[in-house]
């Protein structure tokens, strides 16, 4: 008599591989077993949890899936992108899919690019005490101490860079001692930044009049009129900037549409 | 000569006639002042309550990252970080239960012993710029000018931290002296200048500022020199307050001591940043013939 088939896979659920591991999790305070490898989004939804919110373009960017989890056996927090983490066994977890946050109300127009009227609009911002909590609870990784003390400090291009990386989800508030907002302030800055004080690109400014003054309509009038065969052509036969090429050194024999 | 340092934030806002002075004096000098590559706010106010050490956090980050980069000194400006930092380096070095609760807490960065040495600017000119040196860089003497040292609280409170002994009231003299200045003693030099209460009860420390400024002038001072940016606010932003209000008689030209040590090496007026003083400032040293306008020449 052969042994009898361990019975794993369930009908309307996704269908677990034969010999796939299985190891325990808590969603909320509840166990359940999941595969292991996935992240812990696909866990969840193994697990029969539907996403109305808290997800987005599981793509690890969008911000919509923070997730604070501890580790069996340390006292610490954890924090992550649910799309991104993968589950560990008697991993602890809760999705924080929205932390609320004041958020200033200013005319981009209007302000002023210096530091008072930042501080004019987000006076918490010296209520920081450097506890650091912020850093530690970023699922990107993003120095956010280091960008609010850079704010202290006036310096709106360095908050603007080492905040870039920032999705918006809100862990940095939701475990600030300070009640900070501090990723309104950080899209405040980069803003500012981004108007401001960033160099414009003057070469994409002169492009953009040149395509707007309708000096390309009719090369693009031709080959949108082309025939598949003659477009096929001179695809093939275009010239093309060899790869690894120092800067500023090739141009094309045809330089009629530059 | 390469020297770490902290500059504060207000010294990156409200206060950058302190920084910029002190870093072109420094150039002119030789020195290699250097701006730690990572830091925070000092933490503003010492917490004296025994059971609050996050407040004492701030001011060790800042040490950790002094460390980290290598740095065995850091020279502060303002009194208030010196302040700050001076005391939460002697707890992290005396305080062995508090010492481990606080390293335990910021368990991402390099455990502190109190391994950096905080030293303010004034004591660094002594020590190891040297009055002497000092004096023979000097191109613009103060030229016998009386000026007024006020200390406040924070360069001299408490003893343990403070730059000088108890009752010293020297290094601030003995800089005027190198730079060519006559430093006029007065009973209000180390009186608190009404702190944070300009803003919670005004009254009263107007008061106190009208008693510190009365005080200097009636010694004969000609001008007062001060290191920190909340001082500088209550006794030269409030003046003109209290000369309409007939609680001092005229206005006394207050400064950073740090521009008068950048008009005295003949630097010019971008470097010691009179343009953000209060009015009265630059007429004064105008009148004494210095360099302090752009285009100028003493």
């Amino acid at each position: 008599m052969s042994a009898p088939v361990k019975q794993v896979a369930t009908g309307d659920r996704a269908i677990l591989p034969e010999g796939a591991k299985t190891i325990p999790i808590f969603v909320m305070g509840k166990r359940y077993e999941v595969p292991e490898t996935l992240t812990i989004m696909k866990a969840m939804e193994y697990a029969g949890f539907k996403f109305l919110r808290g997800a987005g373009c599981r793509g690890g960017i969008c911000g919509a899936c923070p997730t604070v989890y501890r580790r069996e056996g340390d006292y610490k927090l954890y924090f992550g992108l649910a799309c991104q983490t993968v589950v560990e066994p008697n991993m602890y977890l809760a999705q924080i899919p929205f932390y609320p946050a004041n958020r200033a109300v200013y005319d981009i127009e209007k302000i002023e690019p210096v530091a008072d009227a930042i501080h004019a609009l987000y006076p918490e911002l010296f209520r920081c005490v450097a506890c650091n909590n912020c850093t530690k609870a970023c699922p990107m990784h993003v120095e956010v101490l280091d960008y609010i003390s850079a704010i202290k400090q006036g310096d709106i291009a360095r908050a603007a860079r080492i905040s870039f990386d920032c999705i918006q989800c809100g862990m940095c508030a939701s475990r600030c001692m300070g009640e900070l907002p501090q990723y309104h302030i950080a899209q405040l800055v980069r803003r500012i930044y981004g108007k401001y004080i960033q160099p414009k690109a003057e070469h994409l400014q002169k492009r953009v009049t040149q395509i707007e003054s309708g000096r390309y309509d009719k090369a693009l009038d031709e080959l949108q009129k082309m025939d598949h065969a003659r477009l096929e052509k001179i695809y093939k036969e275009r010239e093309r900037e060899p790869d690894m090429v120092p800067l500023g050194a090739w141009m094309p024999k045809d330089t009629q549409y530059l | 000569m390469k020297v770490s340092y902290y500059p504060g934030c207000t010294l990156k806002t409200k206060a950058k006639n302190l920084e910029d002075a002190a870093v072109s004096s420094m150039a002119a000098l030789g020195v290699d002042f250097q701006e730690l590559q990572r830091w925070n706010c000092c933490g503003a106010v010492h917490s004296l309550a025994d059971d609050d050490l996050i407040h004492h956090v701030a001011p060790v980050r800042d040490l950790v990252r002094a460390m980290d980069q290598g740095s065995r000194q850091v020279v502060t400006l303002c009194s208030m970080c010196y302040n700050t930092l001076a005391r939460a380096n002697l707890l992290m070095r005396n305080d062995e239960v508090k010492r481990k609760t606080i390293n335990d807490f910021m368990s991402e960065e390099t455990d502190y012993h109190g391994e950096v040495e905080v030293v303010h600017f004034l004591n660094f000119l002594r020590d190891t710029v040297g009055w002497d040196t000092l004096r023979s860089r000097v191109k613009a003497s103060l030229n016998g000018m009386k000026v007024a040292s006020y200390y406040g609280c924070t360069l001299v409170r408490p003893a343990d931290v403070a730059i000088e002994p108890a009752g010293g009231g020297k290094v601030m003299n003995e800089f005027i002296d190198a730079l060519g200045g006559s430093p006029v003693d007065f009973a209000a030099s180390t009186v608190c200048c009404g702190s944070y209460q300009i803003l919670a009860h005004p009254e009263a420390a107007l008061e106190v500022i009208g008693r510190i400024i009365e005080s200097a002038s009636s010694a004969g001072a000609e001008a007062l020199i001060l290191s920190c940016p909340l001082c500088e606010y209550n006794l030269a932003k409030k003046q003109a307050e209290l000369v309409s209000s007939g609680k001092i008689s005229k206005k006394l030209p207050v400064y950073y001591f740090t521009q008068l040590l950048a008009i005295a090496l003949g630097l010019g007026p971008e470097a010691s940043r009179l343009d953000l003083n209060e009015a009265g400032s630059v007429e004064f040293l105008k009148a004494k013939n210095f360099p302090v306008e752009s285009g100028a020449r003493a």
